[in-house]
Protein backbone atom coordinates (compact mmCIF):
# COMPACT_ATOMS: atom_id res chain seq x y z
CA UNK A 1 0.00 0.00 0.00
CA UNK A 2 2.81 2.19 1.00
CA UNK A 3 4.36 1.12 -2.03
CA UNK A 4 1.70 1.91 -4.43
CA UNK A 5 1.23 5.61 -3.05
CA UNK A 6 5.27 6.11 -3.26
CA UNK A 7 5.27 5.02 -7.27
CA UNK A 8 5.71 8.01 -9.38
CA UNK A 9 3.10 9.15 -11.71
CA UNK A 10 3.50 8.40 -15.59
CA UNK A 11 2.20 9.52 -18.69
CA UNK A 12 -0.01 6.27 -18.48
CA UNK A 13 -1.73 7.06 -15.30
CA UNK A 14 -2.63 10.64 -16.79
CA UNK A 15 -3.85 8.53 -20.18
CA UNK A 16 -5.91 6.20 -17.84
CA UNK A 17 -7.67 9.28 -16.59
CA UNK A 18 -8.12 10.55 -19.90
CA UNK A 19 -9.24 7.59 -20.79
CA UNK A 20 -12.22 6.96 -18.14
CA UNK A 21 -13.43 10.91 -18.34
CA UNK A 22 -13.79 9.91 -22.44
CA UNK A 23 -15.77 7.38 -21.37
CA UNK A 24 -17.58 8.30 -19.32
CA UNK A 25 -18.65 11.46 -21.77
CA UNK A 26 -19.40 8.77 -24.64
CA UNK A 27 -22.10 7.16 -21.63
CA UNK A 28 -23.47 10.36 -21.04
CA UNK A 29 -24.00 11.59 -24.76
CA UNK A 30 -25.64 8.05 -25.32
CA UNK A 31 -27.80 7.58 -22.42
CA UNK A 32 -29.21 10.98 -21.46
CA UNK A 33 -32.56 12.42 -22.41
CA UNK A 34 -32.06 15.67 -21.48
CA UNK A 35 -30.28 17.92 -24.47
CA UNK A 36 -28.24 19.56 -21.52
CA UNK A 37 -27.26 15.81 -20.48
CA UNK A 38 -26.15 15.10 -23.73
CA UNK A 39 -24.02 18.87 -23.81
CA UNK A 40 -22.31 17.54 -20.63
CA UNK A 41 -21.17 14.46 -22.08
CA UNK A 42 -19.44 16.64 -24.93
CA UNK A 43 -17.88 18.50 -22.01
CA UNK A 44 -16.47 15.31 -20.70
CA UNK A 45 -15.15 14.09 -23.94
CA UNK A 46 -13.05 16.98 -24.30
CA UNK A 47 -12.14 17.31 -21.00
CA UNK A 48 -10.92 13.73 -21.09
CA UNK A 49 -8.68 14.92 -24.59
CA UNK A 50 -7.62 17.70 -23.04
CA UNK A 51 -6.02 15.30 -19.84
CA UNK A 52 -4.21 13.53 -22.64
CA UNK A 53 -2.38 16.63 -24.23
CA UNK A 54 -1.51 17.93 -21.20
CA UNK A 55 0.36 15.12 -20.01
CA UNK A 56 2.19 14.64 -22.98
CA UNK A 57 3.48 18.28 -22.88
CA UNK A 58 4.77 17.85 -19.67
CA UNK A 59 7.74 18.35 -18.51
CA UNK A 60 7.71 16.28 -14.99
CA UNK A 61 6.21 13.20 -16.79
CA UNK A 62 8.76 12.45 -19.52
CA UNK A 63 12.15 13.97 -20.86
CA UNK A 64 11.38 13.50 -24.53
CA UNK A 65 7.84 15.36 -24.37
CA UNK A 66 5.81 18.28 -26.97
CA UNK A 67 6.27 20.97 -24.30
CA UNK A 68 4.38 23.88 -24.97
CA UNK A 69 2.44 22.37 -27.91
CA UNK A 70 0.50 20.15 -25.87
CA UNK A 71 -0.59 22.63 -23.70
CA UNK A 72 -1.11 25.23 -26.16
CA UNK A 73 -3.32 22.24 -28.15
CA UNK A 74 -5.38 22.09 -24.45
CA UNK A 75 -5.52 25.79 -24.84
CA UNK A 76 -7.70 25.88 -28.14
CA UNK A 77 -9.23 22.85 -26.97
CA UNK A 78 -11.00 24.59 -24.30
CA UNK A 79 -11.60 27.99 -26.29
CA UNK A 80 -13.30 25.91 -28.55
CA UNK A 81 -15.55 23.98 -26.44
CA UNK A 82 -16.57 26.96 -24.92
CA UNK A 83 -17.83 28.58 -28.17
CA UNK A 84 -19.39 25.22 -28.74
CA UNK A 85 -21.05 25.00 -25.67
CA UNK A 86 -22.33 28.70 -26.14
CA UNK A 87 -23.65 27.82 -29.19
CA UNK A 88 -25.29 24.21 -28.63
CA UNK A 89 -27.35 25.97 -25.45
CA UNK A 90 -28.71 28.47 -27.75
CA UNK A 91 -29.78 25.55 -29.93
CA UNK A 92 -31.31 23.86 -26.92
CA UNK A 93 -32.80 26.98 -25.74
CA UNK A 94 -34.69 27.72 -28.94
CA UNK A 95 -36.01 24.06 -29.14
CA UNK A 96 -37.25 24.69 -25.73
CA UNK A 97 -38.89 27.78 -26.30
CA UNK A 98 -40.45 26.57 -29.65
CA UNK A 99 -41.74 22.96 -28.24
CA UNK A 100 -41.89 23.59 -24.67
CA UNK A 101 -39.46 20.35 -23.89
CA UNK A 102 -36.00 19.67 -23.10
CA UNK A 103 -36.43 16.03 -23.65
CA UNK A 104 -34.68 15.24 -27.17
CA UNK A 105 -36.56 12.35 -27.61
CA UNK A 106 -39.47 14.88 -29.03
CA UNK A 107 -36.95 15.99 -31.05
CA UNK A 108 -38.21 13.46 -34.34
CA UNK A 109 -39.46 15.90 -36.55
CA UNK A 110 -37.37 18.06 -39.04
CA UNK A 111 -39.28 20.58 -40.12
CA UNK A 112 -39.28 23.92 -38.29
CA UNK B 1 -3.96 9.96 13.98
CA UNK B 2 -1.29 8.74 16.45
CA UNK B 3 -1.02 5.17 14.00
CA UNK B 4 -0.04 7.67 11.78
CA UNK B 5 3.48 7.88 12.28
CA UNK B 6 5.66 10.74 10.91
CA UNK B 7 7.60 7.94 8.78
CA UNK B 8 4.08 7.14 7.01
CA UNK B 9 3.63 11.25 5.99
CA UNK B 10 7.45 11.54 5.08
CA UNK B 11 7.28 8.26 2.90
CA UNK B 12 4.71 9.64 1.29
CA UNK B 13 5.24 10.86 -2.54
CA UNK B 14 3.19 13.65 -2.55
CA UNK B 15 2.94 14.24 -5.96
CA UNK B 16 1.42 10.93 -6.63
CA UNK B 17 -0.53 11.28 -3.42
CA UNK B 18 -2.40 14.24 -4.74
CA UNK B 19 -2.11 13.39 -8.44
CA UNK B 20 -4.43 10.02 -6.95
CA UNK B 21 -6.89 12.29 -5.29
CA UNK B 22 -7.62 14.22 -7.96
CA UNK B 23 -7.53 11.51 -10.11
CA UNK B 24 -10.62 9.71 -7.93
CA UNK B 25 -12.63 13.01 -7.74
CA UNK B 26 -12.22 14.07 -11.41
CA UNK B 27 -13.43 10.33 -12.59
CA UNK B 28 -15.60 9.39 -9.16
CA UNK B 29 -17.65 12.69 -10.18
CA UNK B 30 -17.42 12.02 -14.46
CA UNK B 31 -18.79 8.79 -13.26
CA UNK B 32 -21.96 10.15 -10.88
CA UNK B 33 -22.83 12.69 -13.92
CA UNK B 34 -23.46 9.33 -15.96
CA UNK B 35 -25.53 7.51 -13.16
CA UNK B 36 -27.50 10.44 -11.70
CA UNK B 37 -30.83 11.17 -13.83
CA UNK B 38 -30.90 14.77 -12.28
CA UNK B 39 -29.96 17.25 -14.20
CA UNK B 40 -29.27 19.43 -11.80
CA UNK B 41 -27.19 17.15 -9.91
CA UNK B 42 -24.97 16.55 -12.76
CA UNK B 43 -24.43 20.49 -13.53
CA UNK B 44 -22.40 20.39 -9.89
CA UNK B 45 -21.36 16.63 -10.41
CA UNK B 46 -19.31 18.18 -13.38
CA UNK B 47 -17.86 21.40 -11.88
CA UNK B 48 -16.66 19.25 -9.17
CA UNK B 49 -15.34 17.31 -12.04
CA UNK B 50 -13.50 20.15 -13.92
CA UNK B 51 -12.24 21.60 -11.28
CA UNK B 52 -10.02 18.00 -9.64
CA UNK B 53 -8.96 18.24 -13.94
CA UNK B 54 -7.71 21.43 -13.51
CA UNK B 55 -5.92 20.18 -10.25
CA UNK B 56 -4.25 17.88 -12.25
CA UNK B 57 -3.20 20.03 -14.71
CA UNK B 58 -1.44 22.03 -11.96
CA UNK B 59 0.23 18.81 -11.24
CA UNK B 60 1.38 17.79 -14.81
CA UNK B 61 3.51 21.25 -14.55
CA UNK B 62 0.82 23.26 -16.97
CA UNK B 63 0.09 26.11 -14.39
CA UNK B 64 -1.43 28.53 -17.03
CA UNK B 65 -3.64 25.76 -18.56
CA UNK B 66 -4.88 24.64 -15.28
CA UNK B 67 -5.33 28.36 -14.49
CA UNK B 68 -7.19 28.57 -17.66
CA UNK B 69 -9.38 25.18 -17.27
CA UNK B 70 -11.05 27.11 -13.91
CA UNK B 71 -11.48 30.56 -15.39
CA UNK B 72 -12.98 29.21 -18.89
CA UNK B 73 -14.27 26.08 -18.28
CA UNK B 74 -15.57 26.16 -14.83
CA UNK B 75 -16.42 29.66 -14.31
CA UNK B 76 -17.55 30.36 -18.27
CA UNK B 77 -19.11 26.96 -19.95
CA UNK B 78 -20.34 26.04 -16.33
CA UNK B 79 -22.10 28.54 -15.40
CA UNK B 80 -23.59 28.72 -18.43
CA UNK B 81 -25.03 25.35 -18.76
CA UNK B 82 -26.05 25.66 -15.05
CA UNK B 83 -28.18 29.22 -16.98
CA UNK B 84 -29.49 26.65 -19.09
CA UNK B 85 -30.53 24.18 -16.64
CA UNK B 86 -32.08 26.18 -14.53
CA UNK B 87 -34.15 28.18 -17.27
CA UNK B 88 -35.32 24.50 -18.40
CA UNK B 89 -36.05 23.27 -14.98
CA UNK B 90 -39.76 22.35 -15.64
CA UNK B 91 -40.55 19.80 -12.55
CA UNK B 92 -40.87 17.02 -14.99
CA UNK B 93 -37.88 17.47 -16.64
CA UNK B 94 -35.58 17.69 -13.93
CA UNK B 95 -35.51 13.69 -13.55
CA UNK B 96 -35.92 12.15 -16.73
CA UNK B 97 -34.53 7.95 -16.97
CA UNK B 98 -33.29 6.35 -19.42
CA UNK B 99 -34.78 2.57 -19.83
CA UNK B 100 -32.89 -0.50 -18.59
CA UNK B 101 -32.15 -1.82 -22.40
CA UNK B 102 -29.95 1.54 -23.32
CA UNK B 103 -28.25 1.41 -20.19
CA UNK B 104 -27.39 -2.57 -20.82
CA UNK B 105 -25.92 -1.32 -24.67
CA UNK B 106 -24.17 1.80 -23.01
CA UNK B 107 -22.36 -0.47 -20.51
CA UNK B 108 -21.14 -2.86 -23.30
CA UNK B 109 -20.04 0.10 -25.49
CA UNK B 110 -18.65 1.82 -22.18
CA UNK B 111 -16.52 -0.73 -21.07
CA UNK B 112 -15.40 -2.15 -24.66
CA UNK B 113 -13.99 1.41 -25.07
CA UNK B 114 -12.35 1.69 -21.69
CA UNK B 115 -10.90 -1.14 -21.98
CA UNK B 116 -9.36 -0.49 -25.09
CA UNK B 117 -7.97 2.39 -24.51
CA UNK B 118 -7.01 1.27 -20.85
CA UNK B 119 -4.66 -1.30 -23.02
CA UNK B 120 -3.50 1.53 -25.14
CA UNK B 121 -2.47 3.60 -22.24
CA UNK B 122 -0.16 0.87 -20.71
CA UNK B 123 0.87 -0.41 -24.12
CA UNK B 124 3.83 1.96 -24.80
CA UNK B 125 7.09 1.67 -22.62
CA UNK B 126 7.94 5.61 -23.21
CA UNK B 127 4.45 6.16 -21.62
CA UNK B 128 4.66 3.57 -18.74
CA UNK B 129 8.16 4.36 -17.35
CA UNK B 130 8.68 7.94 -15.15
CA UNK B 131 10.94 10.32 -16.09
CA UNK B 132 13.96 8.85 -13.75
CA UNK B 133 15.02 12.81 -12.57
CA UNK B 134 12.06 14.08 -11.58
CA UNK B 135 13.21 15.72 -8.28
CA UNK B 136 15.74 17.74 -10.30
CA UNK B 137 13.01 19.16 -12.78
CA UNK B 138 13.27 23.22 -11.91
CA UNK B 139 9.81 24.61 -10.15
CA UNK B 140 10.64 27.21 -12.91
CA UNK B 141 9.80 25.16 -15.89
CA UNK B 142 5.93 25.02 -15.14
CA UNK B 143 5.78 28.97 -15.00
CA UNK B 144 4.74 28.98 -18.40
CA UNK B 145 2.36 32.17 -18.72
CA UNK B 146 4.97 34.11 -20.63
CA UNK B 147 6.19 31.59 -22.69
CA UNK B 148 2.71 30.57 -23.89
CA UNK B 149 1.92 34.38 -24.74
CA UNK B 150 5.24 34.63 -26.46
CA UNK B 151 3.99 31.54 -28.35
CA UNK B 152 0.90 32.93 -29.21
CA UNK B 153 2.27 35.97 -30.94
CA UNK B 154 4.67 33.86 -33.07
CA UNK B 155 7.90 33.44 -31.34
CA UNK B 156 8.57 29.89 -29.61
CA UNK B 157 11.13 31.19 -26.69
CA UNK B 158 10.71 27.41 -25.32
CA UNK B 159 12.64 26.31 -28.83
CA UNK B 160 15.11 28.47 -29.04
CA UNK B 161 17.79 26.26 -29.62
CA UNK B 162 16.43 23.83 -31.74
CA UNK B 163 18.94 22.95 -33.74
CA UNK B 164 17.64 20.43 -36.57
CA UNK B 165 16.52 22.88 -39.60
CA UNK B 166 14.17 20.53 -40.64
CA UNK B 167 12.38 20.78 -37.87
CA UNK B 168 12.64 25.01 -37.69
CA UNK B 169 10.15 25.52 -40.25
CA UNK B 170 7.37 24.46 -37.92
CA UNK B 171 8.94 26.77 -34.70
CA UNK B 172 6.77 29.78 -35.69
CA UNK B 173 4.95 30.16 -33.34
CA UNK B 174 0.98 30.44 -32.79
CA UNK B 175 0.03 33.37 -33.96
CA UNK B 176 -2.41 31.99 -36.73
CA UNK B 177 -4.26 29.93 -34.73
CA UNK B 178 -4.50 32.52 -32.19
CA UNK B 179 -5.97 34.61 -35.22
CA UNK B 180 -8.62 32.04 -36.45
CA UNK B 181 -9.64 31.27 -33.03
CA UNK B 182 -10.62 35.06 -32.35
CA UNK B 183 -12.85 35.31 -35.49
CA UNK B 184 -13.98 31.99 -34.27
CA UNK B 185 -15.14 33.95 -31.14
CA UNK B 186 -16.64 36.72 -33.08
CA UNK B 187 -18.30 34.15 -35.44
CA UNK B 188 -19.90 32.48 -32.35
CA UNK B 189 -20.58 35.46 -30.49
CA UNK B 190 -22.79 36.84 -33.14
CA UNK B 191 -24.48 33.48 -33.88
CA UNK B 192 -25.70 32.63 -30.88
CA UNK B 193 -26.51 36.17 -30.04
CA UNK B 194 -28.84 36.19 -33.17
CA UNK B 195 -30.31 32.89 -32.57
CA UNK B 196 -31.01 33.49 -28.51
CA UNK B 197 -33.00 36.55 -30.07
CA UNK B 198 -36.19 37.95 -28.70
CA UNK B 199 -38.27 37.04 -31.35
CA UNK B 200 -41.69 39.18 -32.03
CA UNK B 201 -44.89 37.04 -31.03
CA UNK B 202 -47.14 36.65 -34.55
CA UNK B 203 -50.29 37.57 -32.66
CA UNK B 204 -48.98 40.52 -31.58
CA UNK B 205 -48.18 41.67 -35.10
CA UNK B 206 -51.26 40.40 -36.46
CA UNK B 207 -53.34 42.40 -33.73
CA UNK B 208 -51.60 45.56 -34.64
CA UNK B 209 -51.92 45.34 -38.47
CA UNK B 210 -56.13 44.39 -37.59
Amino acid sequence: MIDFLGSPVTVSHYMIVGAVLFVCGVLCMATKRNVLGILMGIELVLNGANVNFVAFGSNLLRERNLGLDGQLMALFVIVLAAAEAAVALAIALNFYNNHTSIDVDTADELKG
Amino acid sequence: MTMFAPSLLAALDWHTFLFLLFALLACGFAAAVVFTSNVVRMAFYLTLSLSSTAGLFFLADAEFVGAMQFMIYVGGTLVLLIFGVMLTAQSRFVQMKTNAGEWVLAAIVGSALLVLLARTALMNPDWRNPREDRNQVAVVESQTATAIGQALTGVRTDRLDASDSTLAGGMSGYLLPFEIASVHLLVVLIGAGYLARAKRRAASSSETSA
